[in-house]
């Protein structure tokens, strides 16, 4: 019927050809998508290493013999190794009680458990300058009792547990609201204790979106600038987290020290993305058996 | 029937309880208090804090190139999708993860490393000197680093509603005779209206609010290339805290504004695109 289609060529290929772009466009598209990814992604990433690496490999290890680049990873690890797990906790209570009860203001609450994303994280960290600060309004009481937050590794782990907060919770929400409740029911009629339910039934099911939230809140949490920027002073040695430090060193003018530490961060990022990678797909084939 | 179901599920009035006082302490008595705060000012100080000259060119700045920002990810972000979803080509899973770089990326690294690149003996800096392009420690260097950062929204957006795109409605528009442009345009487009809009408001929210990778590559000069957030800051090292809670809340309107608009957005696009 068709007057631009030769009758000769089979249906097959016909119904493919009119939803399909001649390959000259294909190739076109998947080119421009190609270099505007090489030119904003690749390079930089390429750059990080490249500009550690500028004065040898002695060099570059040489950075990381340094107490103040230690005391840096150490802080980092510290802070989220107190934020990661208080909000995965959070994230599995919230979680919880969202999708396995009814009551009014879900959806209030659900908006405003996201609240942290849509605030600049400089403003997630004078928040708690404004509260803790010297200035602040429990600042004279903190003062009198001497108990530092701000400009102190407390006022750190507040600042980066802001900035991380929504990451478990908001995973594992629609998760475990489309799995609904008949699991966890059929286990308490059965006999389980409200503990053995979760561990046994829900646990299992939302493994795979809870270690999906905690690799993206543990970047995050690690990788965090502003928020913490604010409130830590940077005190060399004790309040200096690693983005922090790599800044410090690229002021100093120390650009291969700059890089050298930023260089650990890009390897992190790299390692979540691949991990990310990972969890999609097995949660992408536990899916595919599901259904 | 639902309160049967509720007394068989443990644990609401812990977990709940949990919830709320957890969201409270941590973000919602802390926020409040910076509202509390600006009321230390009349409304007349306030309001010259927030128009001064100096703050109104850092909005024109924050705005201006977090919405360019936006615009160049809008396109290149559905080009990315698209390309993703409908064609076959080597590496494709690879680029499909690192897609998500800017998310895991810290911004502080973003920043020093487009830094590198852009400035005049950069690897891409050296290029466009000759053409006469300044990219690092210009306005220009603000919206190529708030573009990285906004690269992963509208793709991730997309992409997912792509995916699930009934070829049924592209098969109807080639039979009745419409060309592919045609077919892209007015039945395609259309459909990919709400993941657009909202992938946009997205990396516009966060462009506005973005810090770690702007102050490296912005050159930070009063009137010219200096963004909000970076205001802020200063106002802080100053210690004149009622001027930058006066700026903060600025930019908490703007961002709480966004946010309303986003959860609209997703609301529209579900209802027209119902799981079935």
């Amino acid at each position: 019927m068709n007057p631009v289609l030769p009758p000769s060529v089979p249906h097959r290929d016909v119904h493919r050809r009119v939803t399909a772009e001649p390959p000259f466009v294909r190739w076109l598209l998947i080119g421009t998508a190609l270099l505007f990814l090489g030119l904003f992604l690749v390079v930089p990433l390429a750059a990080v290493f490249a500009e550690a690496f500028a004065k040898g490999i002695g060099f570059y290890l040489h950075t990381f013999n340094d107490a103040n680049t230690l005391a840096a990873i150490k802080l980092t690890f510290i802070a989220a190794g107190i934020a990661v797990p208080l909000n995965c906790i959070f994230g599995l209570a919230a979680a919880w009680a969202i999708a396995k009860f009814d009551f009014r203001g879900k959806t209030m609450l659900i908006t405003l458990i996201d609240l942290p994303f849509s605030v600049s994280p400089v403003v997630s960290g004078m928040i708690y300058v404004l509260l803790f600060g010297a200035q602040g309004l429990l600042g004279p009481w903190l003062l009198a009792h001497d108990i530092r937050i701000i400009f102190a590794v407390p006022g750190i782990v507040l600042a980066t547990m802001f900035v991380t907060f929504p990451f478990v919770a908001r995973e594992l929400i629609p998760l475990m609201q489309a799995q609904g409740r008949t699991e966890e029911e059929a286990a308490r009629v059965l006999g389980a204790s409200g503990w053995q339910t979760f561990r046994r039934v829900t646990l299992p099911n939302i493994k795979w979106g809870l270690l999906y939230g905690v690799i993206l809140c543990n970047a995050r949490a690690m990788g965090e600038f502003g928020a913490v920027s604010v409130v830590s002073g940077h005190i060399r040695g004790q309040t200096n987290t690693i983005p922090l430090h790599v800044e410090i060193l690229y002021n100093e003018y120390n650009f291969v020290g700059a890089f050298a530490v930023a260089s650990l961060l890009t390897f992190l990022a790299v390692v979540t993305l691949a991990l990310k990678t990972w969890v999609e797909h097995k949660n992408a084939a536990l899916r595919g058996t599901d259904g | 029937m639902a309160r049967k179901t509720t007394s068989v599920m443990p644990g609401f009035k812990l977990t709940l309880g949990y919830t709320v006082l957890y969201l409270g302490l941590i973000v919602l008595i802390p926020l409040a208090c910076t509202f509390w705060k600006t009321s230390a000012l009349t409304w007349d100080q306030f309001w010259h804090t927030v128009t001064a000259p100096r703050v109104l060119a850092s909005y024109r700045l924050s705005f201006g190139a977090s919405f360019l920002a936006a615009l160049i990810n809008l396109f290149f972000g559905l080009l990315v999708a698209w390309v993703l979803v409908r064609y076959e080509f080597w590496g494709k899973r690879f680029v499909d993860a690192l897609v998500d770089l800017p998310f895991a990326l810290p911004t502080a690294v973003a920043g020093i490393a487009l830094t590198a690149i852009y400035a005049p003996n950069g690897w891409l800096g050296q290029l466009l000197a000759p053409l006469g392009l300044k990219v690092a420690y210009t306005r220009l260097g603000v919206l190529v680093a708030l573009t990285f950062i906004g690269l992963p929204f509208i793709v991730r957006t997309v992409q997912p509603v792509l995916e699930d795109l009934d070829p049924g409605f592209e098969e109807s528009a080639a039979s009745l005779g419409a060309t592919r442009w045609q077919t892209f345009w007015r039945v395609i487009l259309p459909m990919l209206r709400p993941p657009l809009l909202t992938g946009f408001t997205l990396a516009f929210a966060r462009a506005l609010g973005e810090y770690g990778s702007v102050v490296f590559i912005a050159g930070n000069m009063p009137m010219k290339t200096e963004i909000t957030p970076l205001l802020i800051i200063t106002r802080l090292e100053e210690f004149d805290y009622p001027g930058a809670t006066a700026i903060a809340v600025v930019m908490l309107v703007v961002s709480f504004a966004l946010l309303l608009t986003i959860n609209f957005l997703q609301w529209w696009g579900h209802r027209y695109h119902a799981p079935v």
